[in-house]
């Protein structure tokens, strides 16, 4: 409490704003889920509302936010974490290393240029890739209950395309924050290495002791388990962080140790946190996004959807064709993955101190408002545009 | 019996699936949360789902009677017939009963009864075939074979 008192001078004031954009954040979940899409675009736009040059600037201490924020990505990777089970990242391994891999090559590339031809350093370019490589799990998953496909043929390959990204994201984020944290090229080497060599040893401890590991924490109330859960997901996370390796991706292999019936326990107790902290994350990153330069990432953002619209279908082609689906199969598999969300702002998140990270920021934000909701409206009618021309298919 | 294929849906459950004899192809969804879906394929497009069926684990249970219920009394009129004076008897375990935690070696149930435990049902897995270091729980649904007085004796030991 004294962190709040003191960082605002009033305490009282201070709830009266932040519950005021609770309340307006609630509204816009509400809104979303009535159309069908995700809240991530509206927690986006209600941040720029309430930023800086915002219609309703916000006087709260950055400290307070921005340490909340952090911890709603850690449980945003925590609970990706705890979606799958060791079976299902070996068999995922094991059919879908080569679609993963056309899937980075069709997604990932287009960014990464972009970024090039804007003029920005490599390291913004970078992050920019994985900001139109990564697709939205969550958007994946509820476009796919939604619409009653989880029982499609076709949907495997989407949910192990999910699982391959979700484990390329466990390579790729210690890189990048290695990369952006760099210090020359020996250095940033070194910290490259380290970090790949710590995310290998923590993802082998996970998957040899996590049933152990799982055992131990069985025991007890809910109440016990959820602070077991979220003190191990910050400790596990600090470390990585000490060690320069990015705190996110501990907190996701924190989820992944974690099996069993301690997994469904953990992932029900963590969801509502995850989606409380997660909110004020997403407000928080374009909360610091000036709306000006928001408006001009707009014609750069529509190219790069377009593109990544591509990029998906033909990620979600390669991925079906492998599996023997049909034509039209294909097509909603990739229209599935068309939205990008919350881990594209994970990773704009982490370039955002960087030279080029102003225009990253905005960019990565009206391309998620874009792609999330272009997605869901394109998977819905995947169906209906190709029957035509692929009737014989 | 059609070949049964089984995969895996990360994250959500798995997916079982055949083609019928009439050549309908069908599939069952079964998600982590025990929630059940039944799913018929389009004839045309066979990767898309056009019937969905989402059933709750009660509904499931339901059906399953429904379609299972004919299937076992056959096979028990099968079993019956084929093994003169033998008969198979499901019994209950009660939370009362003395056996509530106890191993199959120390219930001595053959040695009383003549009859022998071939499977015991907890929850929803069977556990064939169980060895004399089972342990009962309360609950559990005990399959036994033997005479019908044997039965009788064993119903008399694990219930009364």
């Amino acid at each position: 409490m004294t962190i709040v008192a003191a960082a605002s001078g009033d305490a009282a004031l201070l709830f009266i704003e932040i519950g005021a954009v609770a309340l307006a954040l609630s509204l816009l979940a509400r809104l979303a889920h009535r159309l069908g899409i995700t809240a991530i675009p509206f927690y986006l736009l209600a941040g720029l509302a309430v930023g800086q040059g915002g219609v309703a600037p916000l006087d709260v201490s950055e400290d307070f936010i921005s340490l909340t924020a952090e911890i709603g990505v850690l449980l945003l990777l925590l609970t990706l974490g705890l979606e799958y089970t060791g079976e299902e990242l070996r068999y995922g391994l094991r059919t879908g290393i080569g679609p993963g891999l056309a899937d980075a090559v069709f997604n990932f590339t287009p960014g990464f240029v972009a970024g090039l031809l804007l003029g920005w350093g490599t390291t913004a370019a970078l992050l920019l890739g994985g900001v139109c490589w990564i697709s939205s799990s969550g958007v994946a998953s509820k476009v796919l209950t939604d619409l009653d496909r989880l029982g499609n043929r076709e949907t495997p390959t989407v949910l192990n395309l999910l699982v391959i990204e979700d484990l390329a994201m466990a390579a790729y984020l210690p890189v990048v924050a290695a990369v952006v944290a760099g210090r020359g090229l020996g250095a940033t080497t070194a910290t490259v290495v380290l970090a790949v060599v710590v995310v290998v040893l923590i993802l082998f401890v996970a998957l040899r002791w996590g049933a152990q590991l799982s055992g131990m924490l069985a025991g007890g109330s809910d109440e016990a388990l959820l602070l077991a859960v979220f003190g191990l997901t910050l400790l596990v996370a600090g470390l990585a962080q000490q060690v320069e390796v990015s705190a996110a991706i501990g907190a996701f292999l924190v989820g992944l140790a974690l099996s069993g019936s301690v997994q469904a326990r953990a992932g029900a107790l963590v969801r509502p946190l995850r989606d409380l902290f997660a909110a004020i994350f997403f407000l928080f990153f374009s909360f610091q996004i000036d709306p000006g330069s928001l408006a001009g990432a707009l014609v750069p953002a529509t190219a790069l959807v377009v593109v990544g619209i591509a990029g998906k279908l033909g990620s979600g082609w390669v991925a079906g064709r492998a599996l023997g689906i049909g034509r039209r199969g294909r097509l909603r598999a990739g229209s599935a993955l068309v939205a990008r969300g919350e881990f594209s702002i994970v990773i704009a998140s982490l370039g955002v101190a960087t030279a080029d990270g102003g225009d990253l920021a905005a960019l990565a934000a009206a391309y998620v408002l874009l792609s999330a909701v272009a997605g869901p409206l394109l998977a819905k009618y995947a169906e209906a545009v190709p029957a035509v021309g692929l009737r014989r298919a | 019996m059609p070949d049964v294929t089984e995969t895996p849906l990360p994250g959500v459950g798995v997916r079982h699936e055949f083609t019928t004899s009439s050549g309908e192809r069908l599939a069952v969804l079964s998600y982590r949360s025990g929630r059940r879906e039944v799913v018929v394929y389009d004839r045309d497009d066979p990767d898309a789902a056009v019937t969905v069926l989402h059933l709750s684990r009660d509904d499931t249970r339901t059906l399953a009677d429904l379609l299972g219920a004919t299937q076992v009394s056959e096979a028990l009129t099968a079993v019956q017939q084929q093994l003169e004076g033998l008969a198979i008897d499901w019994i209950m375990l009660p939370a009362r009963s003395r056996f509530a935690d106890a191993t199959i070696a120390e219930g001595e149930f053959r040695t009383r009864t003549g009859a022998s435990i071939v499977a015991v049902v907890r929850d929803e897995t069977t556990i064939a075939a169980p060895g004399p270091d089972h342990r009962f729980q309360a609950g559990d649904v005990v399959v036994a074979v033997g005479t019908s007085q044997g039965l009788a004796q064993l119903n008399e030991l694990l219930v009364g």
